[in-house]
């Protein structure tokens, strides 16, 4: 016979501390109940941040609360906020504002952040140096991001005007990458860009590295040219991991907001304001709960449509 | 054995909660004769807070502060009072908030007690308790004691004005002398004069002016334009009728010379840009104007590098009138606070004249009569001639309780103009009357 192990030990003097009554009473619960005391706090707690504030968001969306002036009390008016809230001009164009900043940050992280784990997937010299090194922006915070990065862009000192202005020979401060209203978009999903293609990367190196190489093999035995392979093999076979990280960041940038503020607050004039920007100010700078409120719930509902519709294709990649 | 387990753990506990009620009293004693008093985090502030030092050697009253950078003042400083919190028992708060903070039960009312103390609204300046004092405006009903008198007022690099290569050039192109300027036209011919000049071997810029977006900036840059072309936020014999009055031709015509200041004459990239950043650009050599509080005037003359002679101060231009934007604010009694009468006995302790001469001699802006209207004061400071001038014709925004809407309506509809090129100076003007309307609406004013 073995010698009990330290965690057999362990156990067993729980066991003998455990006073008889109790242990009787929890030997006493079914499985059910079990599975009850230990889900219930959980259930509690999401009832209490989330289900709670999404019944009372619905709630006061229909009325015209105003949070700054509680005491003036609340009045039902019916759909009077969602009419507003899809009549306003202002509204349509921050979610087109929001469209532009999702598709084309998608667009380039995606051709990015594959193309990156596509290189570092190729042993080479120094592989482990350059991957860390690449994965750096993604672990620092939005708002140290977007402070450095309005430095870089400002057009007197900036390093990014220097640069540019190094080779195209224009004057560093004849631009302005923040104040001109043509170049403020492209600017936010630059700096979006160098943060979180890294995160793409990251999750089709692991798409990349789960294809077994005897697939590859076998390609190579049936003569298949690298241009086949890579279209045959490598893209089906990331692509469920390339839709499950654009489905991530397609969430966050929908909502973004940290980076955004710190670079540009929205502006020049309202360029790139985009929808979680106009929503705080409506919310908690011009106090509208209501409306705000009204907003809220569209914007809720948008995203957790297009999510569901967007799983459901992901899931049929997946089954193919 | 257990018994004496217990025991002792009884003993121990009893000694502990023994010590902690001993070393509590005196804690509790001290936080009983303290306040804490809420304002924005300038150079102002730091003047309190030395003048304070006096109050608590006369009252035993300790004196806390909290300072809030000025771009999260408002957000912070009306979120406390909106959720009922006690941080702050005196605030010295913004005079656009008095309307809000009186119907919304966030001040004291003031009027008992400045009968019972004997404090009169008529030994302070009249724009000063119309502005930071009552609500409704101009009614007898008082909020706050006016406590730091401001206006936006403009900074100039007197060195550079006065060199004589740059004087006679100045007068061959505009056929005038290079001086500070009476109007706004005169001022942007200077700052056109300036911009991108090389002085000293550096590239210089004409003006830094106000054109943040996030919180009041570009709103209060460009109503020292549109007051100064006559602007009137509604027609005087009919409250909340703007048409013809927000949109007039004089307004369009300021905000479009606004823009074509800022276009013209501002160092580049500054698309967002309010108090700090002016300072910022004029400190450091870059701007030959600066358009800024009066508030930060003593700190600017102080500044070794670029204050004393090297500097001189202007009001406002007018153009067809003359006006200057408010600023400045007074100090309430934050009404959640549990400590309102010594809140009160501050107030008290600072109406009284000798606290008013002092607190200007600091650096504050007093608005008691008694020092402003003192046959001497315009020789006190540099600035403080010009200082009186503006507070004669100081116009405030709006101060209703739904200011903050109104106040980013403009924010937006004026940042899109001037510095988005977005649409028309009328079309921004006739939005801003659209948004403003849908307020008053809401608020059962229209």
């Amino acid at each position: 016979m073995s010698r009990p192990s330290i965690l057999q030990k362990i156990a067993s003097s729980a066991a003998v501390a455990t006073p008889a009554p109790v242990a009787r009473q929890v030997r006493g619960l079914s499985d059910r109940a079990i599975a009850w005391l230990f889900v219930t706090p959980t259930i509690l707690l999401l009832l209490a941040i989330n289900i709670f504030p999404l019944i009372w968001t619905i709630q006061l969306s229909f009325t015209n609360y105003k949070a700054n002036r509680a005491a003036r009390g609340e009045k039902f008016i019916g759909l009077r906020n969602y009419e507003r809230v899809l009549g306003d001009a202002d509204i349509w164009i921050s979610l087109q504002t929001t469209a532009h900043f999702l598709i084309w940050t998608m667009l380039l992280q995606v051709l990015l952040g594959f193309g990156l784990a596509w290189l570092l997937n190729k042993q080479f010299k120094g592989h482990s140096f350059w991957t860390t090194l690449i994965l750096l922006p993604m672990m620092l915070s939005p708002a140290v991001v977007g402070n450095f990065w309005r430095f870089l862009y400002q057009p007197q000192i900036g390093l990014f005007n220097y640069i540019i202005a190094f080779f195209t020979g224009a004057d560093p401060s004849s631009f302005q990458m923040l104040g001109d209203v043509n170049l403020a978009p492209w600017s936010i999903v630059i700096v979006d860009t160098w943060m979180w293609t890294p995160y793409i990367m990251l999750i089709c190196l692991a798409g990349l590295r789960s294809i077994p190489d005897y697939i590859y093999e076998a390609a190579e035995v049936d003569r298949a040219s690298k241009w086949r392979q890579f279209w045959s093999i490598t893209v089906p076979m990331v692509l469920p991991f390339l839709m499950l990280a654009v489905l991530f960041r397609a969430i966050e940038n929908f909502k973004m907001f940290d980076l955004v503020v710190e670079l540009t607050n929205g502006g020049p004039g309202s360029v790139t304001e985009l929808a979680s920007i106009n929503l705080k100010r409506e919310a908690f700078e011009k106090w509208r709960t209501g409306y705000s409120s009204a907003f809220a719930i569209i914007l809720f509902v948008t995203v957790f449509g297009v999510a569901n519709i967007y799983v459901k294709a992901l899931n049929a990649v997946k089954q193919r | 054995m257990k018994k004496g387990w217990i025991k002792s753990m009884l003993q121990t506990a009893a000694g502990a909660a023994l010590a902690l009620t001993v070393m509590a009293a005196p804690s509790q004693k001290a936080q009983a004769q303290s306040l804490t008093l809420c304002w924005a985090a300038w150079d102002p502030a730091n003047a309190l807070v030395e003048m304070s030092k006096d109050f608590t050697a006369q009252s035993g009253i300790e004196m806390n502060f909290e300072f809030v950078p000025w771009p999260n003042y408002a957000d912070r400083m009306l979120n406390e009072l909106n959720s009922g919190g006690k941080l702050c028992d005196l605030l010295i708060g913004d005079s656009q908030w008095i309307g809000g903070s009186a119907e919304n039960g966030h001040y004291v009312k003031l009027n008992s007690f400045f009968d019972k103390e004997g404090i009169s609204m008529n030994d302070f300046l009249p724009a000063t308790v119309y502005a930071y004092s009552t609500w409704p405006k101009g009614s007898p009903n008082y909020w706050a004691l006016p406590a730091m008198g401001d206006a936006n007022g403009w900074v100039y690099r007197k060195d550079w004005f006065s060199r004589p290569a740059l004087r006679s050039e100045f007068k061959s192109k505009y056929g005038r002398d290079l001086e500070p300027p009476k109007t706004w036209t005169e001022m942007k011919d200077i700052a056109e004069f300036f911009q991108g000049r090389d002085v000293d071997g550096k590239r210089v810029y004409g003006a830094a002016i106000f054109t943040e977006r996030g919180s009041e900036g570009i709103t209060m840059g460009a109503t020292g334009a549109l007051y100064s072309w006559g602007f009137k936020y509604q027609n005087p014999n009919k409250p909340y009728d703007m048409e013809g009055f927000v949109n007039s031709p004089d307004a369009v015509a300021a905000l479009e010379f606004y823009k074509e200041f800022y276009k013209c004459c501002t160092p580049p990239g500054y698309t967002d840009s309010y108090m700090e950043e002016g300072l910022d650009a004029f400190k450091s050599g870059q701007v030959a104007m600066m358009m800024n509080w009066f508030a930060f005037f003593p700190g600017l003359h102080k500044d070794p590098v670029v204050g004393g002679d090297k500097i001189g101060f202007f009001v406002n231009p007018g153009q067809k009138v003359e006006a200057s934007t408010l600023g400045g604010q007074g100090i309430s009694v934050v009404s959640y606070s549990e400590k309102k009468d010594q809140a009160l006995e501050y107030i008290k302790w600072f109406a009284s004249p000798e606290v008013q001469k002092k607190w200007w001699s600091l650096g504050g802006y007093s608005c008691h009569k008694s020092v402003l209207l003192d046959p001497g004061f315009a020789n006190t400071q540099p600035f403080a001639a010009d200082f009186l001038k503006a507070m004669d014709g100081v116009q405030d925004f709006w101060q209703e309780p739904a200011y903050a809407e109104l106040l980013l309506a403009m924010q937006k509809r004026v940042h899109d103009f001037v510095v988005a090129d977005q649409g028309t100076a009328q079309e921004a003007l006739d939005k801003l009357i659209e948004d403003w309307t849908e307020t008053f609406e809401d608020e059962g004013k229209l």
